[in-house]
């Protein structure tokens, strides 16, 4: 309840008016009084330790940004899949309001030396926090161009020592169906899982995200952890991670499972492949009316299409 | 009671309130146009919106002939065509979204996309087989084709709603809920209407003046 009344403040109280007032709110429950005293005290901490969407993330350049124009905030936390919250674009912003993300923990087994569980205040320190701009391709024609919050999955996955025998990692996202229930309705089975291969997954480009816009995630967005994969379709960046397993064979996905003629284990943004009902050599950015051409990995060919380098990607589509 | 809702039903004040009342959902986007409140993609939400109340009102002109009957209430008769041609017209905007924003109005481009992805040949097609319909849905068009002509040329509606039944259900990803719901109802609509002809009364072999089965 009174996260809700912070955020309908949102929309009308200055930003540093209303982050003192969302630490103010923070201080009753879990940091106590320390924060209380406001927004400049509670920047000394940074980043900071708990990951309440809507926090302040203190973040260095990186060289991974595109010069283009960056879709509006209000779309991206409006219109979005994330089917565990209803399948509809607006459901996301609506029904995740109230998800739970703190605590977190995140843990990455399998095939590596050292398993470990990552709570998210580890995940928010173990690298400097990276602004990155992205391009973002949904497989429905629709892209956006987003300020990302991160740094390179390959960060964590070195610190667990992959065995030789590691070849693929398989992603798990959060599910409660108590807190998700429109879930069920949506077509899908639950928990929601993805997978790269593991040289993909090394990719610096393969970002590990914690937020977005200068904060951390908003609930509706993936928080408080997820994949950005840009030269994927969107959902290859599976959103609200729980758990990461490093293993030898591929790994079952969620939407090639629900219907694999339409959604390969790989879905690399690909022009000259179609999905089965419609063409994907056009997309719509957000904020636009008609659509321009797609470009081959997303635009990122320069970096990833070595990756696939002698592959059928009709075939491994 | 049922005399008032008759007598309302005959006069002409209906028919004004009913053209009103099916403009509302196109009064309520261009509402939602000027205070920019098309959601973040408002292209695929007119789509999405016009595609849906093609639909709707596509299942409203097919009850009105059941309803008639099973209600008794014959003055329902006078809303078909109105209904009919506001689905033409839903359509109608449905096709321009897919044309202009989509296609760039190029319509050879176009035709390709349509020959090609199946979902958008079927929802073509229940466009197309609409125009005639419409075309022909006046008082001199009856006349000129003569009622049992023009009658079987209006059965394709039955057609336009099953392939419009389709069109939704191949496009949606994963959640068929929707799709399924409007399918249900077409079923619904259609199989009242077997029962119906099945069910009629055995026409004498001599007489052709039995009444025309219901449409």
């Amino acid at each position: 309840m009174l996260i809700k009344q912070a955020s309908a403040l949102a929309d009308i109280t200055p930003k540093e008016v209303y982050f003192n007032r969302r630490n103010f709110l923070r201080g009753l429950g879990i940091a106590g009084a320390a924060t209380v005293v406001g927004e400049r005290f509670s920047s000394l901490l940074s980043p900071p330790t708990t990951a309440f969407a809507g926090t302040k993330l203190t973040t260095i350049k990186s060289n991974y940004r595109v010069d283009e124009k960056i879709s509006s905030e209000n779309d991206v936390t409006h219109y979005n899949n994330f089917y565990e919250f209803g399948s509809d674009k607006g459901d996301p912003a609506k029904n995740a309001q109230n998800f739970r993300t703190s605590p977190w923990v995140v843990s990455v087994e399998g095939e590596v030396k050292t398993p470990r569980k990552f709570s998210m205040d580890e995940i928010l320190t173990l690298a400097p926090l990276e602004e990155r701009i992205y391009r973002h391709r949904c497989v429905e024609r629709w892209s956006i161009v987003v300020p990302w919050i991160g740094y390179s999955l390959g960060t964590v996955l070195k610190l667990v020592e992959p065995t030789p025998k590691a070849k693929y990692v398989a992603f798990e996202s959060f599910y409660d169906p108590k807190q998700m229930p429109q879930a069920k309705y949506t077509g899908l089975a639950y928990p929601y899982v993805e997978g790269l291969r593991l040289d993909e997954a090394m990719h610096p480009l393969a970002l590990l995200c914690v937020g977005m816009y200068g904060e951390t995630l908003p609930n509706q967005d993936g928080a408080p952890v997820r994949m950005v994969i840009p030269w994927k379709y969107g959902y290859k960046s599976i959103k609200s991670i729980v758990k990461i397993r490093l293993q030898s064979s591929e790994p079952p996905t969620s939407w090639n499972r629900q219907a694999p003629n339409e959604y390969g284990f790989y879905s690399n943004v690909n022009p000259n492949v179609d999905h089965p009902r419609w063409s994907q050599a056009t997309e719509r950015r957000l904020g636009e009316i008609f659509m321009h051409k797609t470009l081959m990995f997303n635009g990122y060919s320069d970096q990833v299409a070595s990756l696939y380098s002698g592959m059928d990607l009709k075939k491994f589509h | 009671m049922l005399l008032a809702v008759r007598k309302f039903l005959a006069s002409k004040w209906a028919k004004v309130f009913v053209f009103l009342l099916s403009s509302v959902p196109l009064l309520l986007l261009v509402w939602r146009g000027f205070r920019g409140d098309l959601t973040a993609n408002p292209v695929e939400f007119l789509q999405h919106q016009t595609g849906d109340w093609t639909l709707r009102f596509l299942i409203f002109t097919l009850c009105i002939t059941p309803f008639r009957k099973l209600l008794n209430l014959p003055e329902l008769i006078r809303f078909r065509r109105m209904l009919g041609l506001f689905a033409f017209f839903y359509v109608g905007l449905h096709f321009l979204t897919y044309l202009g924003p989509d296609q760039s109005f190029n319509v050879a481009g176009m035709l390709k996309d349509v020959a090609k992805r199946p979902f958008i040949t079927v929802g073509f097609a229940a466009f197309v087989l609409l125009i005639p319909m419409a075309i022909t849905s006046t008082a001199g068009w009856i006349r000129r084709l003569g009622g049992k002509r023009w009658q079987v040329l209006h059965r394709s509606i039955y057609i336009c709603a099953i392939l419009g039944v389709i069109h939704y259900y191949w496009l949606v990803k994963s959640d068929i809920r929707k799709p399924l719901f409007y399918g249900m109802l077409v079923g619904i609509l259609l199989i009242w209407r077997l029962a119906a002809w099945f069910g009629r009364p055995k026409a004498p072999a001599v007489a052709h003046s039995v009444p025309v089965r219901p449409s």
